[in-house]
């Protein structure tokens, strides 16, 4: 007869059982053909065959001249992970800029108005992100609203579509609820008696939001970035939509792989990359700001 | 530590909202605060003190008035720019900083040196007896513990005037009679001016060097602790600090007549109608005037008896526990001493 422990161990391995086979099938599982394919020979057409290699993953970093076989920096790669993370950096620093007034406004509104607020913000949402994508595209475009409207100031006009730019507005417009509503609810739980405790004590309004609003309110900042910048860092409708065919970002460089470039291994060692990407930078992050708050 | 500093509040008023909805939080209010004292906002709640303090702190500008430390006008400094800092009622300490830097947050943010910060932050909290606390989080702090690096926050940067706001009222009894002893010592040891709020009049009267009892955004009086409790001027005073029977008499030259019983006065007071105010300990068993006794409470130490004069006041007095107990029903000659009668205005 098994004693207690040893059945309760048991037990609560098998009350697990069901979230460790999910855990493994939907995360850990494909996660591992990713990485196997990446290790791949590119089929004939598409998919993958053996033998196994390294190939893949030096096309990454280096490319093959077709006619001297010689071996240089792939510079097309690297300049597409560079695009990639100026513009996710950049789509987080914009909507923090724009989120931490937008939710701290929402925060300290009355509360039966607090939740008319949220509701509009979560609006964008009912609508198709393709959709809202091209919506974006007939403003900016040459003929668009934007360019009629400052034509009437006679300024303009301004050729944003296709360029980095218009893929930051996009991306911005996009995630910018992302960032808001995590840190409306850090905002929300904020004990705004602190803001005279640290006008009492000779904090000017910037050392008030510097030393005391910011750093009490990091989990919020902290969750809306990770949560505007991961997906940023992927993004492909955006780019595709309004960064064309030259602007873009490894999302789309990695779909290529999968669709005309047929080259799945290739594909498979850049969404590897990708990940490892991301990890890293949130472990950069996170570690930056625990210590500014030691250095308060 | 500092020279003291004289605080002057000079026909301050403040209104909130406008129309017909304003609401008049303090009215015309003049009061002078001698440099170095332990001075006390007293009332109910709603009486006006936390608005008086506020202003003073300068998170809100008075409507009209003018408030003064030493010679200087401080009344459109922002409190970020006053030399006075406050103790909050709910301590208001940063809670993603260590107790240290709590301390500290004053100085650091007069952009002091790095060496001198930590210096005089060693100071207070020693100050407070705090020493072993100093690498905390607020959040592993008890309200006491908490209570007493709020107060070294505040007085870390040698603030000319010290603010407290009802510090006391969220610990419990025990601990609320010790920092009322500690707070004086600091107060002593600092030489700080402190204004201090709080509506428990016993409170006041412990610590205080001179009080001021609000009612309705007014000062009703200023005084000393002894002056308040033996010679209140009004009636809400003498109601609001310690207990008082208010007796309804008419004064003919020097006798007060309460209905056939007179009783003397020997001073020179207002004549008519008049409330006489006299405390229960102060009344005596006599045979000045008769009542009827209604209840005796055993209280250990004394014996409260609950009586009824002829004319249908009641009275409340309290005995020498060794006494004999007065039953309910009898009658029992008392004898109210001049001296302790403080004749008001009658309504």
């Amino acid at each position: 007869m098994t004693d207690p422990q040893t059945k309760a161990t048991l037990n609560s391995w098998a009350l697990a059982a069901p979230a460790l086979a999910l855990l493994v099938m939907a995360s850990i599982g494909p996660l591992l053909i990713v990485l196997v394919y990446s290790f791949m020979t590119p089929g004939d057409y598409s998919g993958v065959e053996r033998p196994f290699t390294t190939q893949a993953w030096q096309q990454v970093f280096l490319s093959r001249d077709i006619f001297d076989d010689t071996l240089s920096w792939a510079d097309a790669h690297l300049t597409i992970f560079w695009r990639s993370v100026k513009l996710s950096v950049l789509t987080t620093a914009i909507t923090f800029l724009l989120g931490l007034p937008t939710a701290w406004f929402i925060a300290t509104r009355p509360p039966q108005r607090r939740a008319m607020w949220l509701f509009l913000i979560t609006i964008p949402f009912w609508t198709n992100l393709l959709i809202r994508t091209i919506a974006i595209n007939e403003i900016i475009r040459s003929e668009g609203l934007l360019n009629q409207v400052l034509g009437w100031f006679g300024a303009g006009p301004v050729n944003l579509l296709y360029t980095d730019t218009a893929v930051l507005i996009g991306m911005a417009y996009v995630y910018l609820p992302m960032m808001v509503l995590p840190m409306y609810a850090a905002i929300d739980r904020f004990d705004t008696r602190l803001l005279e405790a640290a006008y009492d004590l000779f904090a000017s309004r910037w050392q008030v939001l510097r030393h005391v609003v910011l750093p009490v309110i990091r989990p919020g900042i902290v969750a809306g970035s990770i949560l505007v910048f991961v997906p940023s860092l992927g993004a492909y409708v955006t780019p595709r939509v309004l960064g064309g065919g030259k602007n873009m970002m490894i999302g789309n460089f990695i779909e290529l792989q999968f669709g005309q470039g047929q080259n799945w291994p290739l594909g498979a060692a850049l969404a590897v990359l990708l990940l490892i990407a991301v990890a890293l930078a949130l472990a950069v992050y996170v570690r930056a700001l625990a210590g500014a708050e030691r250095n308060g | 530590m500092n020279e003291a500093t004289t605080v002057l509040v000079e026909g301050a008023s403040k209104q909130f909202g406008r129309g017909p909805n304003a609401i008049l939080a303090l009215d015309d209010v003049s009061l002078s605060i001698e440099g170095g004292s332990f001075f006390t906002l007293l009332g109910p709640s709603g009486c006006g003190k936390t608005t008086l303090l506020r202003l003073l702190a300068g998170f809100e500008t008075p409507t009209r008035g003018r408030i003064l430390l030493g010679q200087d006008d401080v009344t459109a400094l922002p409190p970020n720019r006053r030399p006075i800092n406050t103790v909050f009622q709910s301590y208001a300490l940063f809670p993603h900083l260590s107790v240290a830097r709590n301390v500290g947050f004053g100085l650091k943010m007069l952009g002091r040196p790095a060496g001198q910060i930590a210096e005089r932050v060693a100071r207070m909290l020693s100050l407070v007896r705090m020493e072993s606390f100093a690498d905390r989080l607020v959040a592993q702090l008890s309200g006491g513990q908490q209570q007493r690096v709020a107060l070294a926050r505040a007085l870390a940067p040698e603030p000319r005037v010290l603010l407290l706001d009802e510090p006391l009222s969220a610990l419990d009894l025990k601990l609320r009679k010790e920092m009322q002893v500690e707070l004086k010592r600091l107060q002593r040891e600092t030489g700080i001016t402190f204004v201090f709020v709080t509506h428990d009049q016993e409170e006041a009267l412990t610590m205080s060097d001179r009080i001021a009892v609000m009612s309705a955004g007014r000062v009703q009086q200023i005084g000393s602790p002894r002056d308040i409790y033996a010679r209140p001027a009004n009636r809400f005073v003498a109601g609001f600090i310690g207990e008082s029977n208010f007796l309804p008499a008419d004064i003919q030259g020097k006798i007060a007549r309460l209905g056939n019983a007179e009783v003397r006065l020997d001073r020179d007071e207002p004549q008519g109608r008049v409330i006489l105010a006299i405390r229960p300990e102060e009344v005596r068993l006599g045979d000045a005037i008769t009542a009827r006794v209604v209840e005796t409470i055993y209280l250990g130490n004394a014996l409260q008896v609950m009586a009824e004069l002829p004319d249908g006041s009641p009275i409340v007095l309290r005995l020498p526990a060794a006494q004999a107990v007065p039953l309910p029903g009898t009658r029992i000659g008392l004898d109210l001493p001049g001296p302790a009668i403080q004749v008001l205005e009658a309504d």
